[in-house]
């Protein structure tokens, strides 16, 4: 029998040329140019029900079980930055997906584009770095694929990967379950990684200890299930686009209002003045090793004292909670009491001029 | 975090919050000159603290807002051009043109880049001497020193491949457009600390006697706002006008007088067109006759790049207070921050951006 062939409403693209004729980088960045990038193309263009929960993975029932798929790929500039690399980042970027579906990592893959030209010392840096990360989280990278592309059509090195896992019984994590009167925690300081990031990429060198948070968030979310199971509502990652554009996603999928307050949320000074100096706001600044867990009130303080006797959640805080004002909508209250929208940037944060 | 948590702290933004309730028997239109200052009234939601009675006004200070579409177009087709490495700051990137903007002349291919001081911009320009490096030298009083630094040391340096494409703006003449328009209504100006910590205050002394206003220079933390905001209200109650100074610990009477001898020395005062609003005279630097070949402009022959705003945009009359973003028909709708119609709704300090972010109704 021959295959169907798809039906196109029609030949035009779904993002009208006239707004974008070619990708700019706001596409990727994390905001509402990419949420429209995925709600316009790629959405009605592979339409199911998997896809369709938009979560940082897709959960299918395979034989009884559910098993958790995700994948993510690293573009990331410069390759090392302190406090990690493009291959433990590689690693720890699935693995912390999975876990937000509520998962147990199983497996992995590794795909690596090259550029003719990278220095073999890096690549081995890069691989073993991967080893690594991968032995400490205790899962194995099973199968892998190699390309080389051309000098110039690459930035040295970037990789994909993608990884299976096993959802225990129970568990139920998903943006739409976060309702009102749950409490929004946090396990530790927000915005290192994208900081760390910015102070060694070329023309923004400054000096500061600061290191990306980059971790594997596998082992902290299996307490907080083993402690709080099916109460544990909603697991995310802030990671590109930060903590205001992960919990406005989850605003607008749960149709409920999260409001924020912004003195209970973890931050380091180092963070805060390098924002400050730079013109950013932190709540749209990149995280690595940070899990937004939404959970059932009557679990909160359970949940946060799991956090804290965590090596990753020390600093854990509860820094908000989910109401039935507002629906779909972030709201803050500011540190000297006033109230405002934390909305989606547009695409990356640009730094102000003055 | 030090001098930073000092100006942020609740407990004293509320006894000013208090103090202003106490103190305010009658409505006002107070505006605030600066982009900067809008930013953090938004941001910490201190329009949401005041009485009913006070209006805040969101002034014309924000220079990605004001600078003309005319020069974005300009800029846009010197940046397509092979030999140039275009550099500019962030916010003024994603500036709609008549069709595109910078971001996108750097999709397609255009040498783009985004720096954090002019200077970086001349290094560059040494790093890469058969290239030609451009720097869109917008700002007001605050940024012009530096820009003018730039400049001068590209001449010291014997710089051949480097010049700005200027876009400076005065404050002084913005205030005397806004106050001798017919029917405007604003009643007292917080003045731009940050302008003031170059110029000083002493400019501001005859716009206060000549238009019998209360102006007080403030400085850019809630705190800062909210004395500000206070010592004009006060002003205003008890019927007195002329300039005070909020911000003491960065502004003196006499202003920064090097900086000053230096833009001086590499600019003159021009007219300049301001989106939105039109032409103000004398409201501009220019590059002035010894430092000319660093003007873009000429290196690259594009006067006959002009272009014509949209008609939609009610920039010029949320730029002068005379209506609030959310009263245009086309806030949120047809213009937003991922199509602008207008610079305001672009850069984050620009009101209707300030206003889509941070204040959109619940």
């Amino acid at each position: 029998m021959s295959q169907e062939m798809p039906v196109y409403t029609g030949l035009q693209c779904p993002i009208p040329l006239s707004d974008y004729p070619s990708v700019t980088l706001a596409h990727g960045g994390g905001g509402r140019m990419t949420q429209q990038l995925i709600e316009r193309m790629f959405l009605p263009a592979f339409a199911n029900p998997a896809l369709e929960t938009l979560h940082d993975g897709a959960v299918l029932e395979v034989g009884g079980t559910r098993l958790a798929f995700s994948t993510d790929s690293f573009v990331i500039s410069p390759l090392f930055f302190p406090g990690g690399d493009i291959g433990s980042l590689a690693v720890h970027g699935t693995v912390n997906d999975l876990a937000m579906c509520g998962a147990r990592p199983i497996a992995l893959s590794a795909g690596l584009i090259l550029e003719e030209g990278l220095p073999m010392e890096d690549l081995w840096r890069v691989v073993r770095s991967m080893q690594q990360a991968a032995q400490q989280v205790g899962v194995p990278i099973v199968t892998g694929d190699t390309k080389v592309v051309e000098r110039g059509k690459g930035d040295g090195l970037f990789i994909n990967t993608a990884g299976v896992g096993v959802v225990p019984p129970g568990i139920a994590i998903a943006p739409k379950r976060a309702c009102p009167g749950d409490l929004v925690l946090i396990n530790g300081r927000i915005a290192e990684h994208g900081i760390a990031i910015m102070s060694v990429r070329e023309g923004l060198q400054f000096e500061t200890a600061l290191q990306s948070d980059s971790a594997p968030l596998a082992d902290l979310v299996a307490r907080v299930l083993e402690r709080a199971g099916e109460q544990v509502h909603v697991l995310r990652d802030p990671t590109r686009g930060g903590l205001a554009s992960a919990l406005n996603e989850i605003a607008a999928q749960a149709g409920a209002g999260i409001r924020l307050h912004e003195a209970a949320i973890p931050i380091s000074e180092e963070v805060r003045g390098a924002c400050e100096i730079l013109g950013l706001d932190p709540l749209y600044v990149a995280n690595e090793g940070k899990c937004l867990a939404i959970v059932a009130r009557d679990v909160a303080e359970d949940v946060l004292a799991v956090l804290r006797a965590h090596p990753l959640g020390a600093q854990a805080a509860v820094i908000g909670e989910v109401v039935a004002g507002h629906p779909g909508k972030v709201m803050l209250r500011s540190r000297i009491g006033g109230l405002r929208v934390v909305d989606v940037l547009s695409g990356e944060q640009l730094p102000r001029i003055c | 975090m030090r001098f930073v948590d000092e100006y942020r702290n609740e407990a004293d933004a509320q006894k000013f919050v208090q103090a202003i309730q106490r103190l305010v028997t009658r409505p006002w239109n107070v505006m605030e000159i600066c982009g900067g200052q809008t930013h953090t009234i938004i941001k910490y939601g201190i329009d949401r603290l005041l009485p009913d009675a006070v209006t805040l006004v969101h002034g014309p200070g924000c220079p990605v807002c004001v600078t003309p579409l005319e020069l974005i177009d300009r800029a846009i087709a010197i940046a397509w051009r092979p030999e140039v490495i275009f550099t500019s700051f962030g916010d003024m990137l994603r500036v709609p043109g008549s069709g595109s903007d910078l971001l996108s002349v750097k999709a397609g291919g255009g040498d783009v880049r985004m720096v954090y001081s002019p200077l970086d911009a001349v290094s560059l320009a040494q790093r890469n001497p058969e290239r030609q490096v451009v720097f869109f030298a917008v700002g007001f009083e605050t940024t012009a020193p530096g820009n003018a630094m730039a400049v001068w040391q590209a001449r010291q340096l014997g710089l051949t491949n480097f010049s700005i494409l200027s876009a400076h703006v005065r404050v002084p003449p913005a205030m005397h457009a806004i106050l001798s328009a017919p029917g405007h209504v604003i009643q007292g100006f917080l003045a731009a600390g940050h302008v003031c910590t170059v110029m000083g205050t002493w400019e501001y002394e005859p716009i206060a006697e000549t238009y019998r206003v209360p102006i007080v220079v403030t400085g850019f933390e809630p705190l800062d706002l909210l004395q500000g905001i206070y010592m004009t209200l006060a002003a205003l109650e008890a019927g007195r006008w002329g300039v005070e100074n909020q911000y003491t610990r960065a502004v003196t009477r006499q202003g920064n007088v090097p900086a000053q001898k230096l833009l001086q020395q590499v600019f003159e005062v021009c007219d300049r067109q301001w989106r939105g609003i039109g032409t103000i005279p004398g409201s501009g630097f220019r590059l002035n006759a010894a430092f000319a070949d660093f003007d873009a402009e000429q290196r690259f022959d594009v006067a006959q790049v002009t272009a014509r705003e949209s008609e939609l945009c009610i920039a010029g009359e949320v730029l002068q207070g005379w209506r609030k973003p959310p009263e245009c028909p086309a806030f949120g709708r047809l213009c937003t921050p991922e199509h602008p119609l207008g610079a305001p709704m672009v850069s984050p300090e620009g009101a209707c951006a300030a206003y889509y972010h941070y204040a959109r109704p619940a």
